[in-house]
């Protein structure tokens, strides 16, 4: 069965008509930032072309229509990932602003020496370093769950490691593995605590229906730029509760209602969180961007990409089934596209230098999560990672080129 | 456009498969130094015994871990100053570092590369020479070098 017209999707993207080395460029790098369609650029061009101002600000018709345009986007933003309320959805430069955010508000206002945080090995270190920082400066205990031999996390001692947390910081999908823990059942334990829970849905959100209800959550970050969107912009959903009594991030214009030469009152919710002009063609692009994800339907990409997760899987253990090694679970029912691997006997970078003459894009390297490398033993892998505009054939040319990588390192 | 025969070539490797000098020495006597590519991390260990009577580089061990560049780079190097004295291999080290930044001095249009010619004058880079494909893949050139930082920090804490 056939989930996407990838044929016609590819069409809608033109860095994939160009060539590289001769060959047809195959972008297999989007869990580190996806490409963009047609739609995202023309939105962004055309805003700048007919509608482009400084939003909240004039009142006059462009200051309008880009002020409309601006706020339409984070209402489809908010509509995409299910948040019950626009005043929820704080646009940030990407996810890692996002949990920075939280860290330096609401962790800096309710944690002192000698509280915990739990966060899994899975772990980017956008939801590492922020907590590192705090635990250097507050005294906070940072706890990790465990990653079991079959590269899920290691529940069985949960409730010890929740027992007195204030936070936990959970990836919804590993970037590096494609695993994806059991979110709700986490928040729930997190809860249960009264501890709050954050979830970093940067790989989730471009390749799922999210539910931020569902989820139950307290904090949800993703970032525009891996779901077909322009970079500079990502999101923090937020509790409105929980946003309205933290203090404010960044000072400046437009996150204040009032400022006088005594102090400042802060903006009401969303804004509160929106310091300085907001990269606004960027916010029109995101929307443009879940806009196009939107039509396809969340649960048909979905489909798609797990059907071609086990087509590469696959190929993989069957054209290499002695000399290269999966890091990440074999179940696509339980991961995501992200594929990453590596030979025996060759280094990660070797890997994609050869595959770079085939026009192939893949990262090398430790993928931003050098806590979860040292947990795997290996100082890097090469990841293949798939989106809406990757099919088979895409698969078949990594898997024949990494044949041919194999071939020139070990003969 | 380079192909990977200008980066890979067969004694780079040879190097790499079968690497030279590789173990470690007692420490004391010999200096322990490691390197670390952050960005992708290769790794470059070095135990060096220097007779502080002769000033000579008389053994070099290897470890670490990496890609076939920096392995190799790591193995040519041992090889290249065992036996040398701490001026030859001070030389080498400029020598080499002129052989993989004279791509990127003209990049800079810092002129034609005459002062990096200059270091290259007179020393005899051998096989290393084989290193200078790396040039043409910039983001590779990392990879080239560390073990030459790595040795010239070695050089500068032992002496």
């Amino acid at each position: 069965m056939t989930y996407l017209d990838v044929a016609r999707i590819k069409e809608d993207f033109p860095i994939l008509r160009r060539e590289v080395h001769g060959h047809r460029l195959v972008y297999l790098d989007s869990a580190s930032s996806s490409q963009k369609p047609i739609a995202v650029l023309d939105a962004m061009d055309q805003m700048y072309r007919t509608s482009y101002a400084n939003v909240h600000r004039g009142v006059y018709t462009i200051a309008e229509e880009a002020t409309a345009a601006y706020e339409n986007a984070r209402t489809k933003v908010a509509r995409f990932v299910n948040a019950p309320s626009t005043a929820e959805l704080v646009f940030t430069r990407n996810a890692t602003e996002a949990i920075n955010l939280v860290a330096y508000t609401w962790a800096r206002a309710n944690l002192r020496e000698g509280d915990a945080i739990v966060l899994t090995h899975l772990e980017h270190h956008a939801n590492v370093v922020p907590w590192h920082m705090l635990a250097a400066e507050r005294g906070v205990e940072v706890r990790w769950i465990p990653m079991t031999p079959d590269y899920e996390l290691d529940l069985s001692n949960l409730d010890a490691l929740l027992d007195g947390a204030k936070l936990l910081g959970v990836s919804a999908m590993s970037n590096v593995l494609g695993t994806m823990p059991p979110v709700r059942q986490l928040v729930d334990a997190a809860h249960a605590v009264g501890a709050l829970a954050l979830v970093d849905a940067c790989q989730y959100v471009p390749h799922n229906v999210t539910d931020v209800q569902a989820w139950d959550a307290d904090f949800v970050a993703f970032s525009a730029h891996k779901l077909l969107g322009p970079t500079g912009i990502g999101a923090l959903w937020g509790r409105e509760a929980l946003l309205d009594a933290m203090p404010p991030f960044l000072g400046g214009g437009e996150m204040i209602r009032d400022v006088r030469l005594d102090g400042f009152t802060p903006n009401e919710l969303p804004w509160k969180f929106e310091a300085g002009t907001q990269p606004i063609a960027e916010a029109v692009g995101f929307g443009a961007a879940v806009d196009y994800l939107s039509a396809l339907g969340m649960d048909a990409v979905r489909a798609h990409e797990k059907q071609l997760t086990a087509y590469a899987l696959n190929a993989l253990l069957e054209r290499f089934p002695r000399t290269l090694h999966i890091y990440g679970p074999l179940d696509v029912e339980r991961r995501g596209g992200a594929v990453s691997f590596l030979f025996d006997e060759i280094h990660a970078h070797d890997v994609s230098q050869v595959l770079d003459e085939d026009g192939v894009c893949v990262r090398a390297g430790h993928h931003c999560a050098k806590p979860l490398m040292r947990v795997l033993g290996v100082p890097a892998t090469t990841r293949a990672s798939f989106y809406v505009y990757n099919d088979e054939t895409d698969v078949d040319v990594l898997v024949e080129s990494l044949a041919k990588a194999e071939k020139f390192f070990l003969g | 456009m380079p192909g990977l025969e200008d980066l890979y070539r067969e004694i780079i490797l040879d190097h790499y498969r079968s690497p030279r000098n590789r173990g470690e020495l007692p420490v004391p006597p010999a200096h322990k130094v490691e390197g670390f590519n952050p960005l992708c991390g290769d790794e470059v260990v070095l135990y060096l015994d220097v007779d502080p009577d002769t000033d000579t580089v008389r053994d070099v061990k290897i470890a670490g871990q990496g890609c076939s560049i920096s392995q190799a780079s790591t193995s040519m190097m041992s090889a290249a100053v065992k036996g040398k004295s701490v001026a030859e291999a001070r030389q080498l080290i400029r020598a080499f570092k002129a052989l993989m930044s004279i791509h990127e001095h003209k990049l800079e249009g810092e002129g034609d590369g005459a002062d990096l010619q200059a270091e290259l004058e007179g020393v005899r880079l051998g096989d290393l020479e084989a290193l200078q494909g790396v040039v043409k893949f910039p983001v590779r050139i990392k990879c080239a070098t560390l073990a030459w930082n790595t040795l010239q920090q070695g050089l500068d804490e032992t002496g």
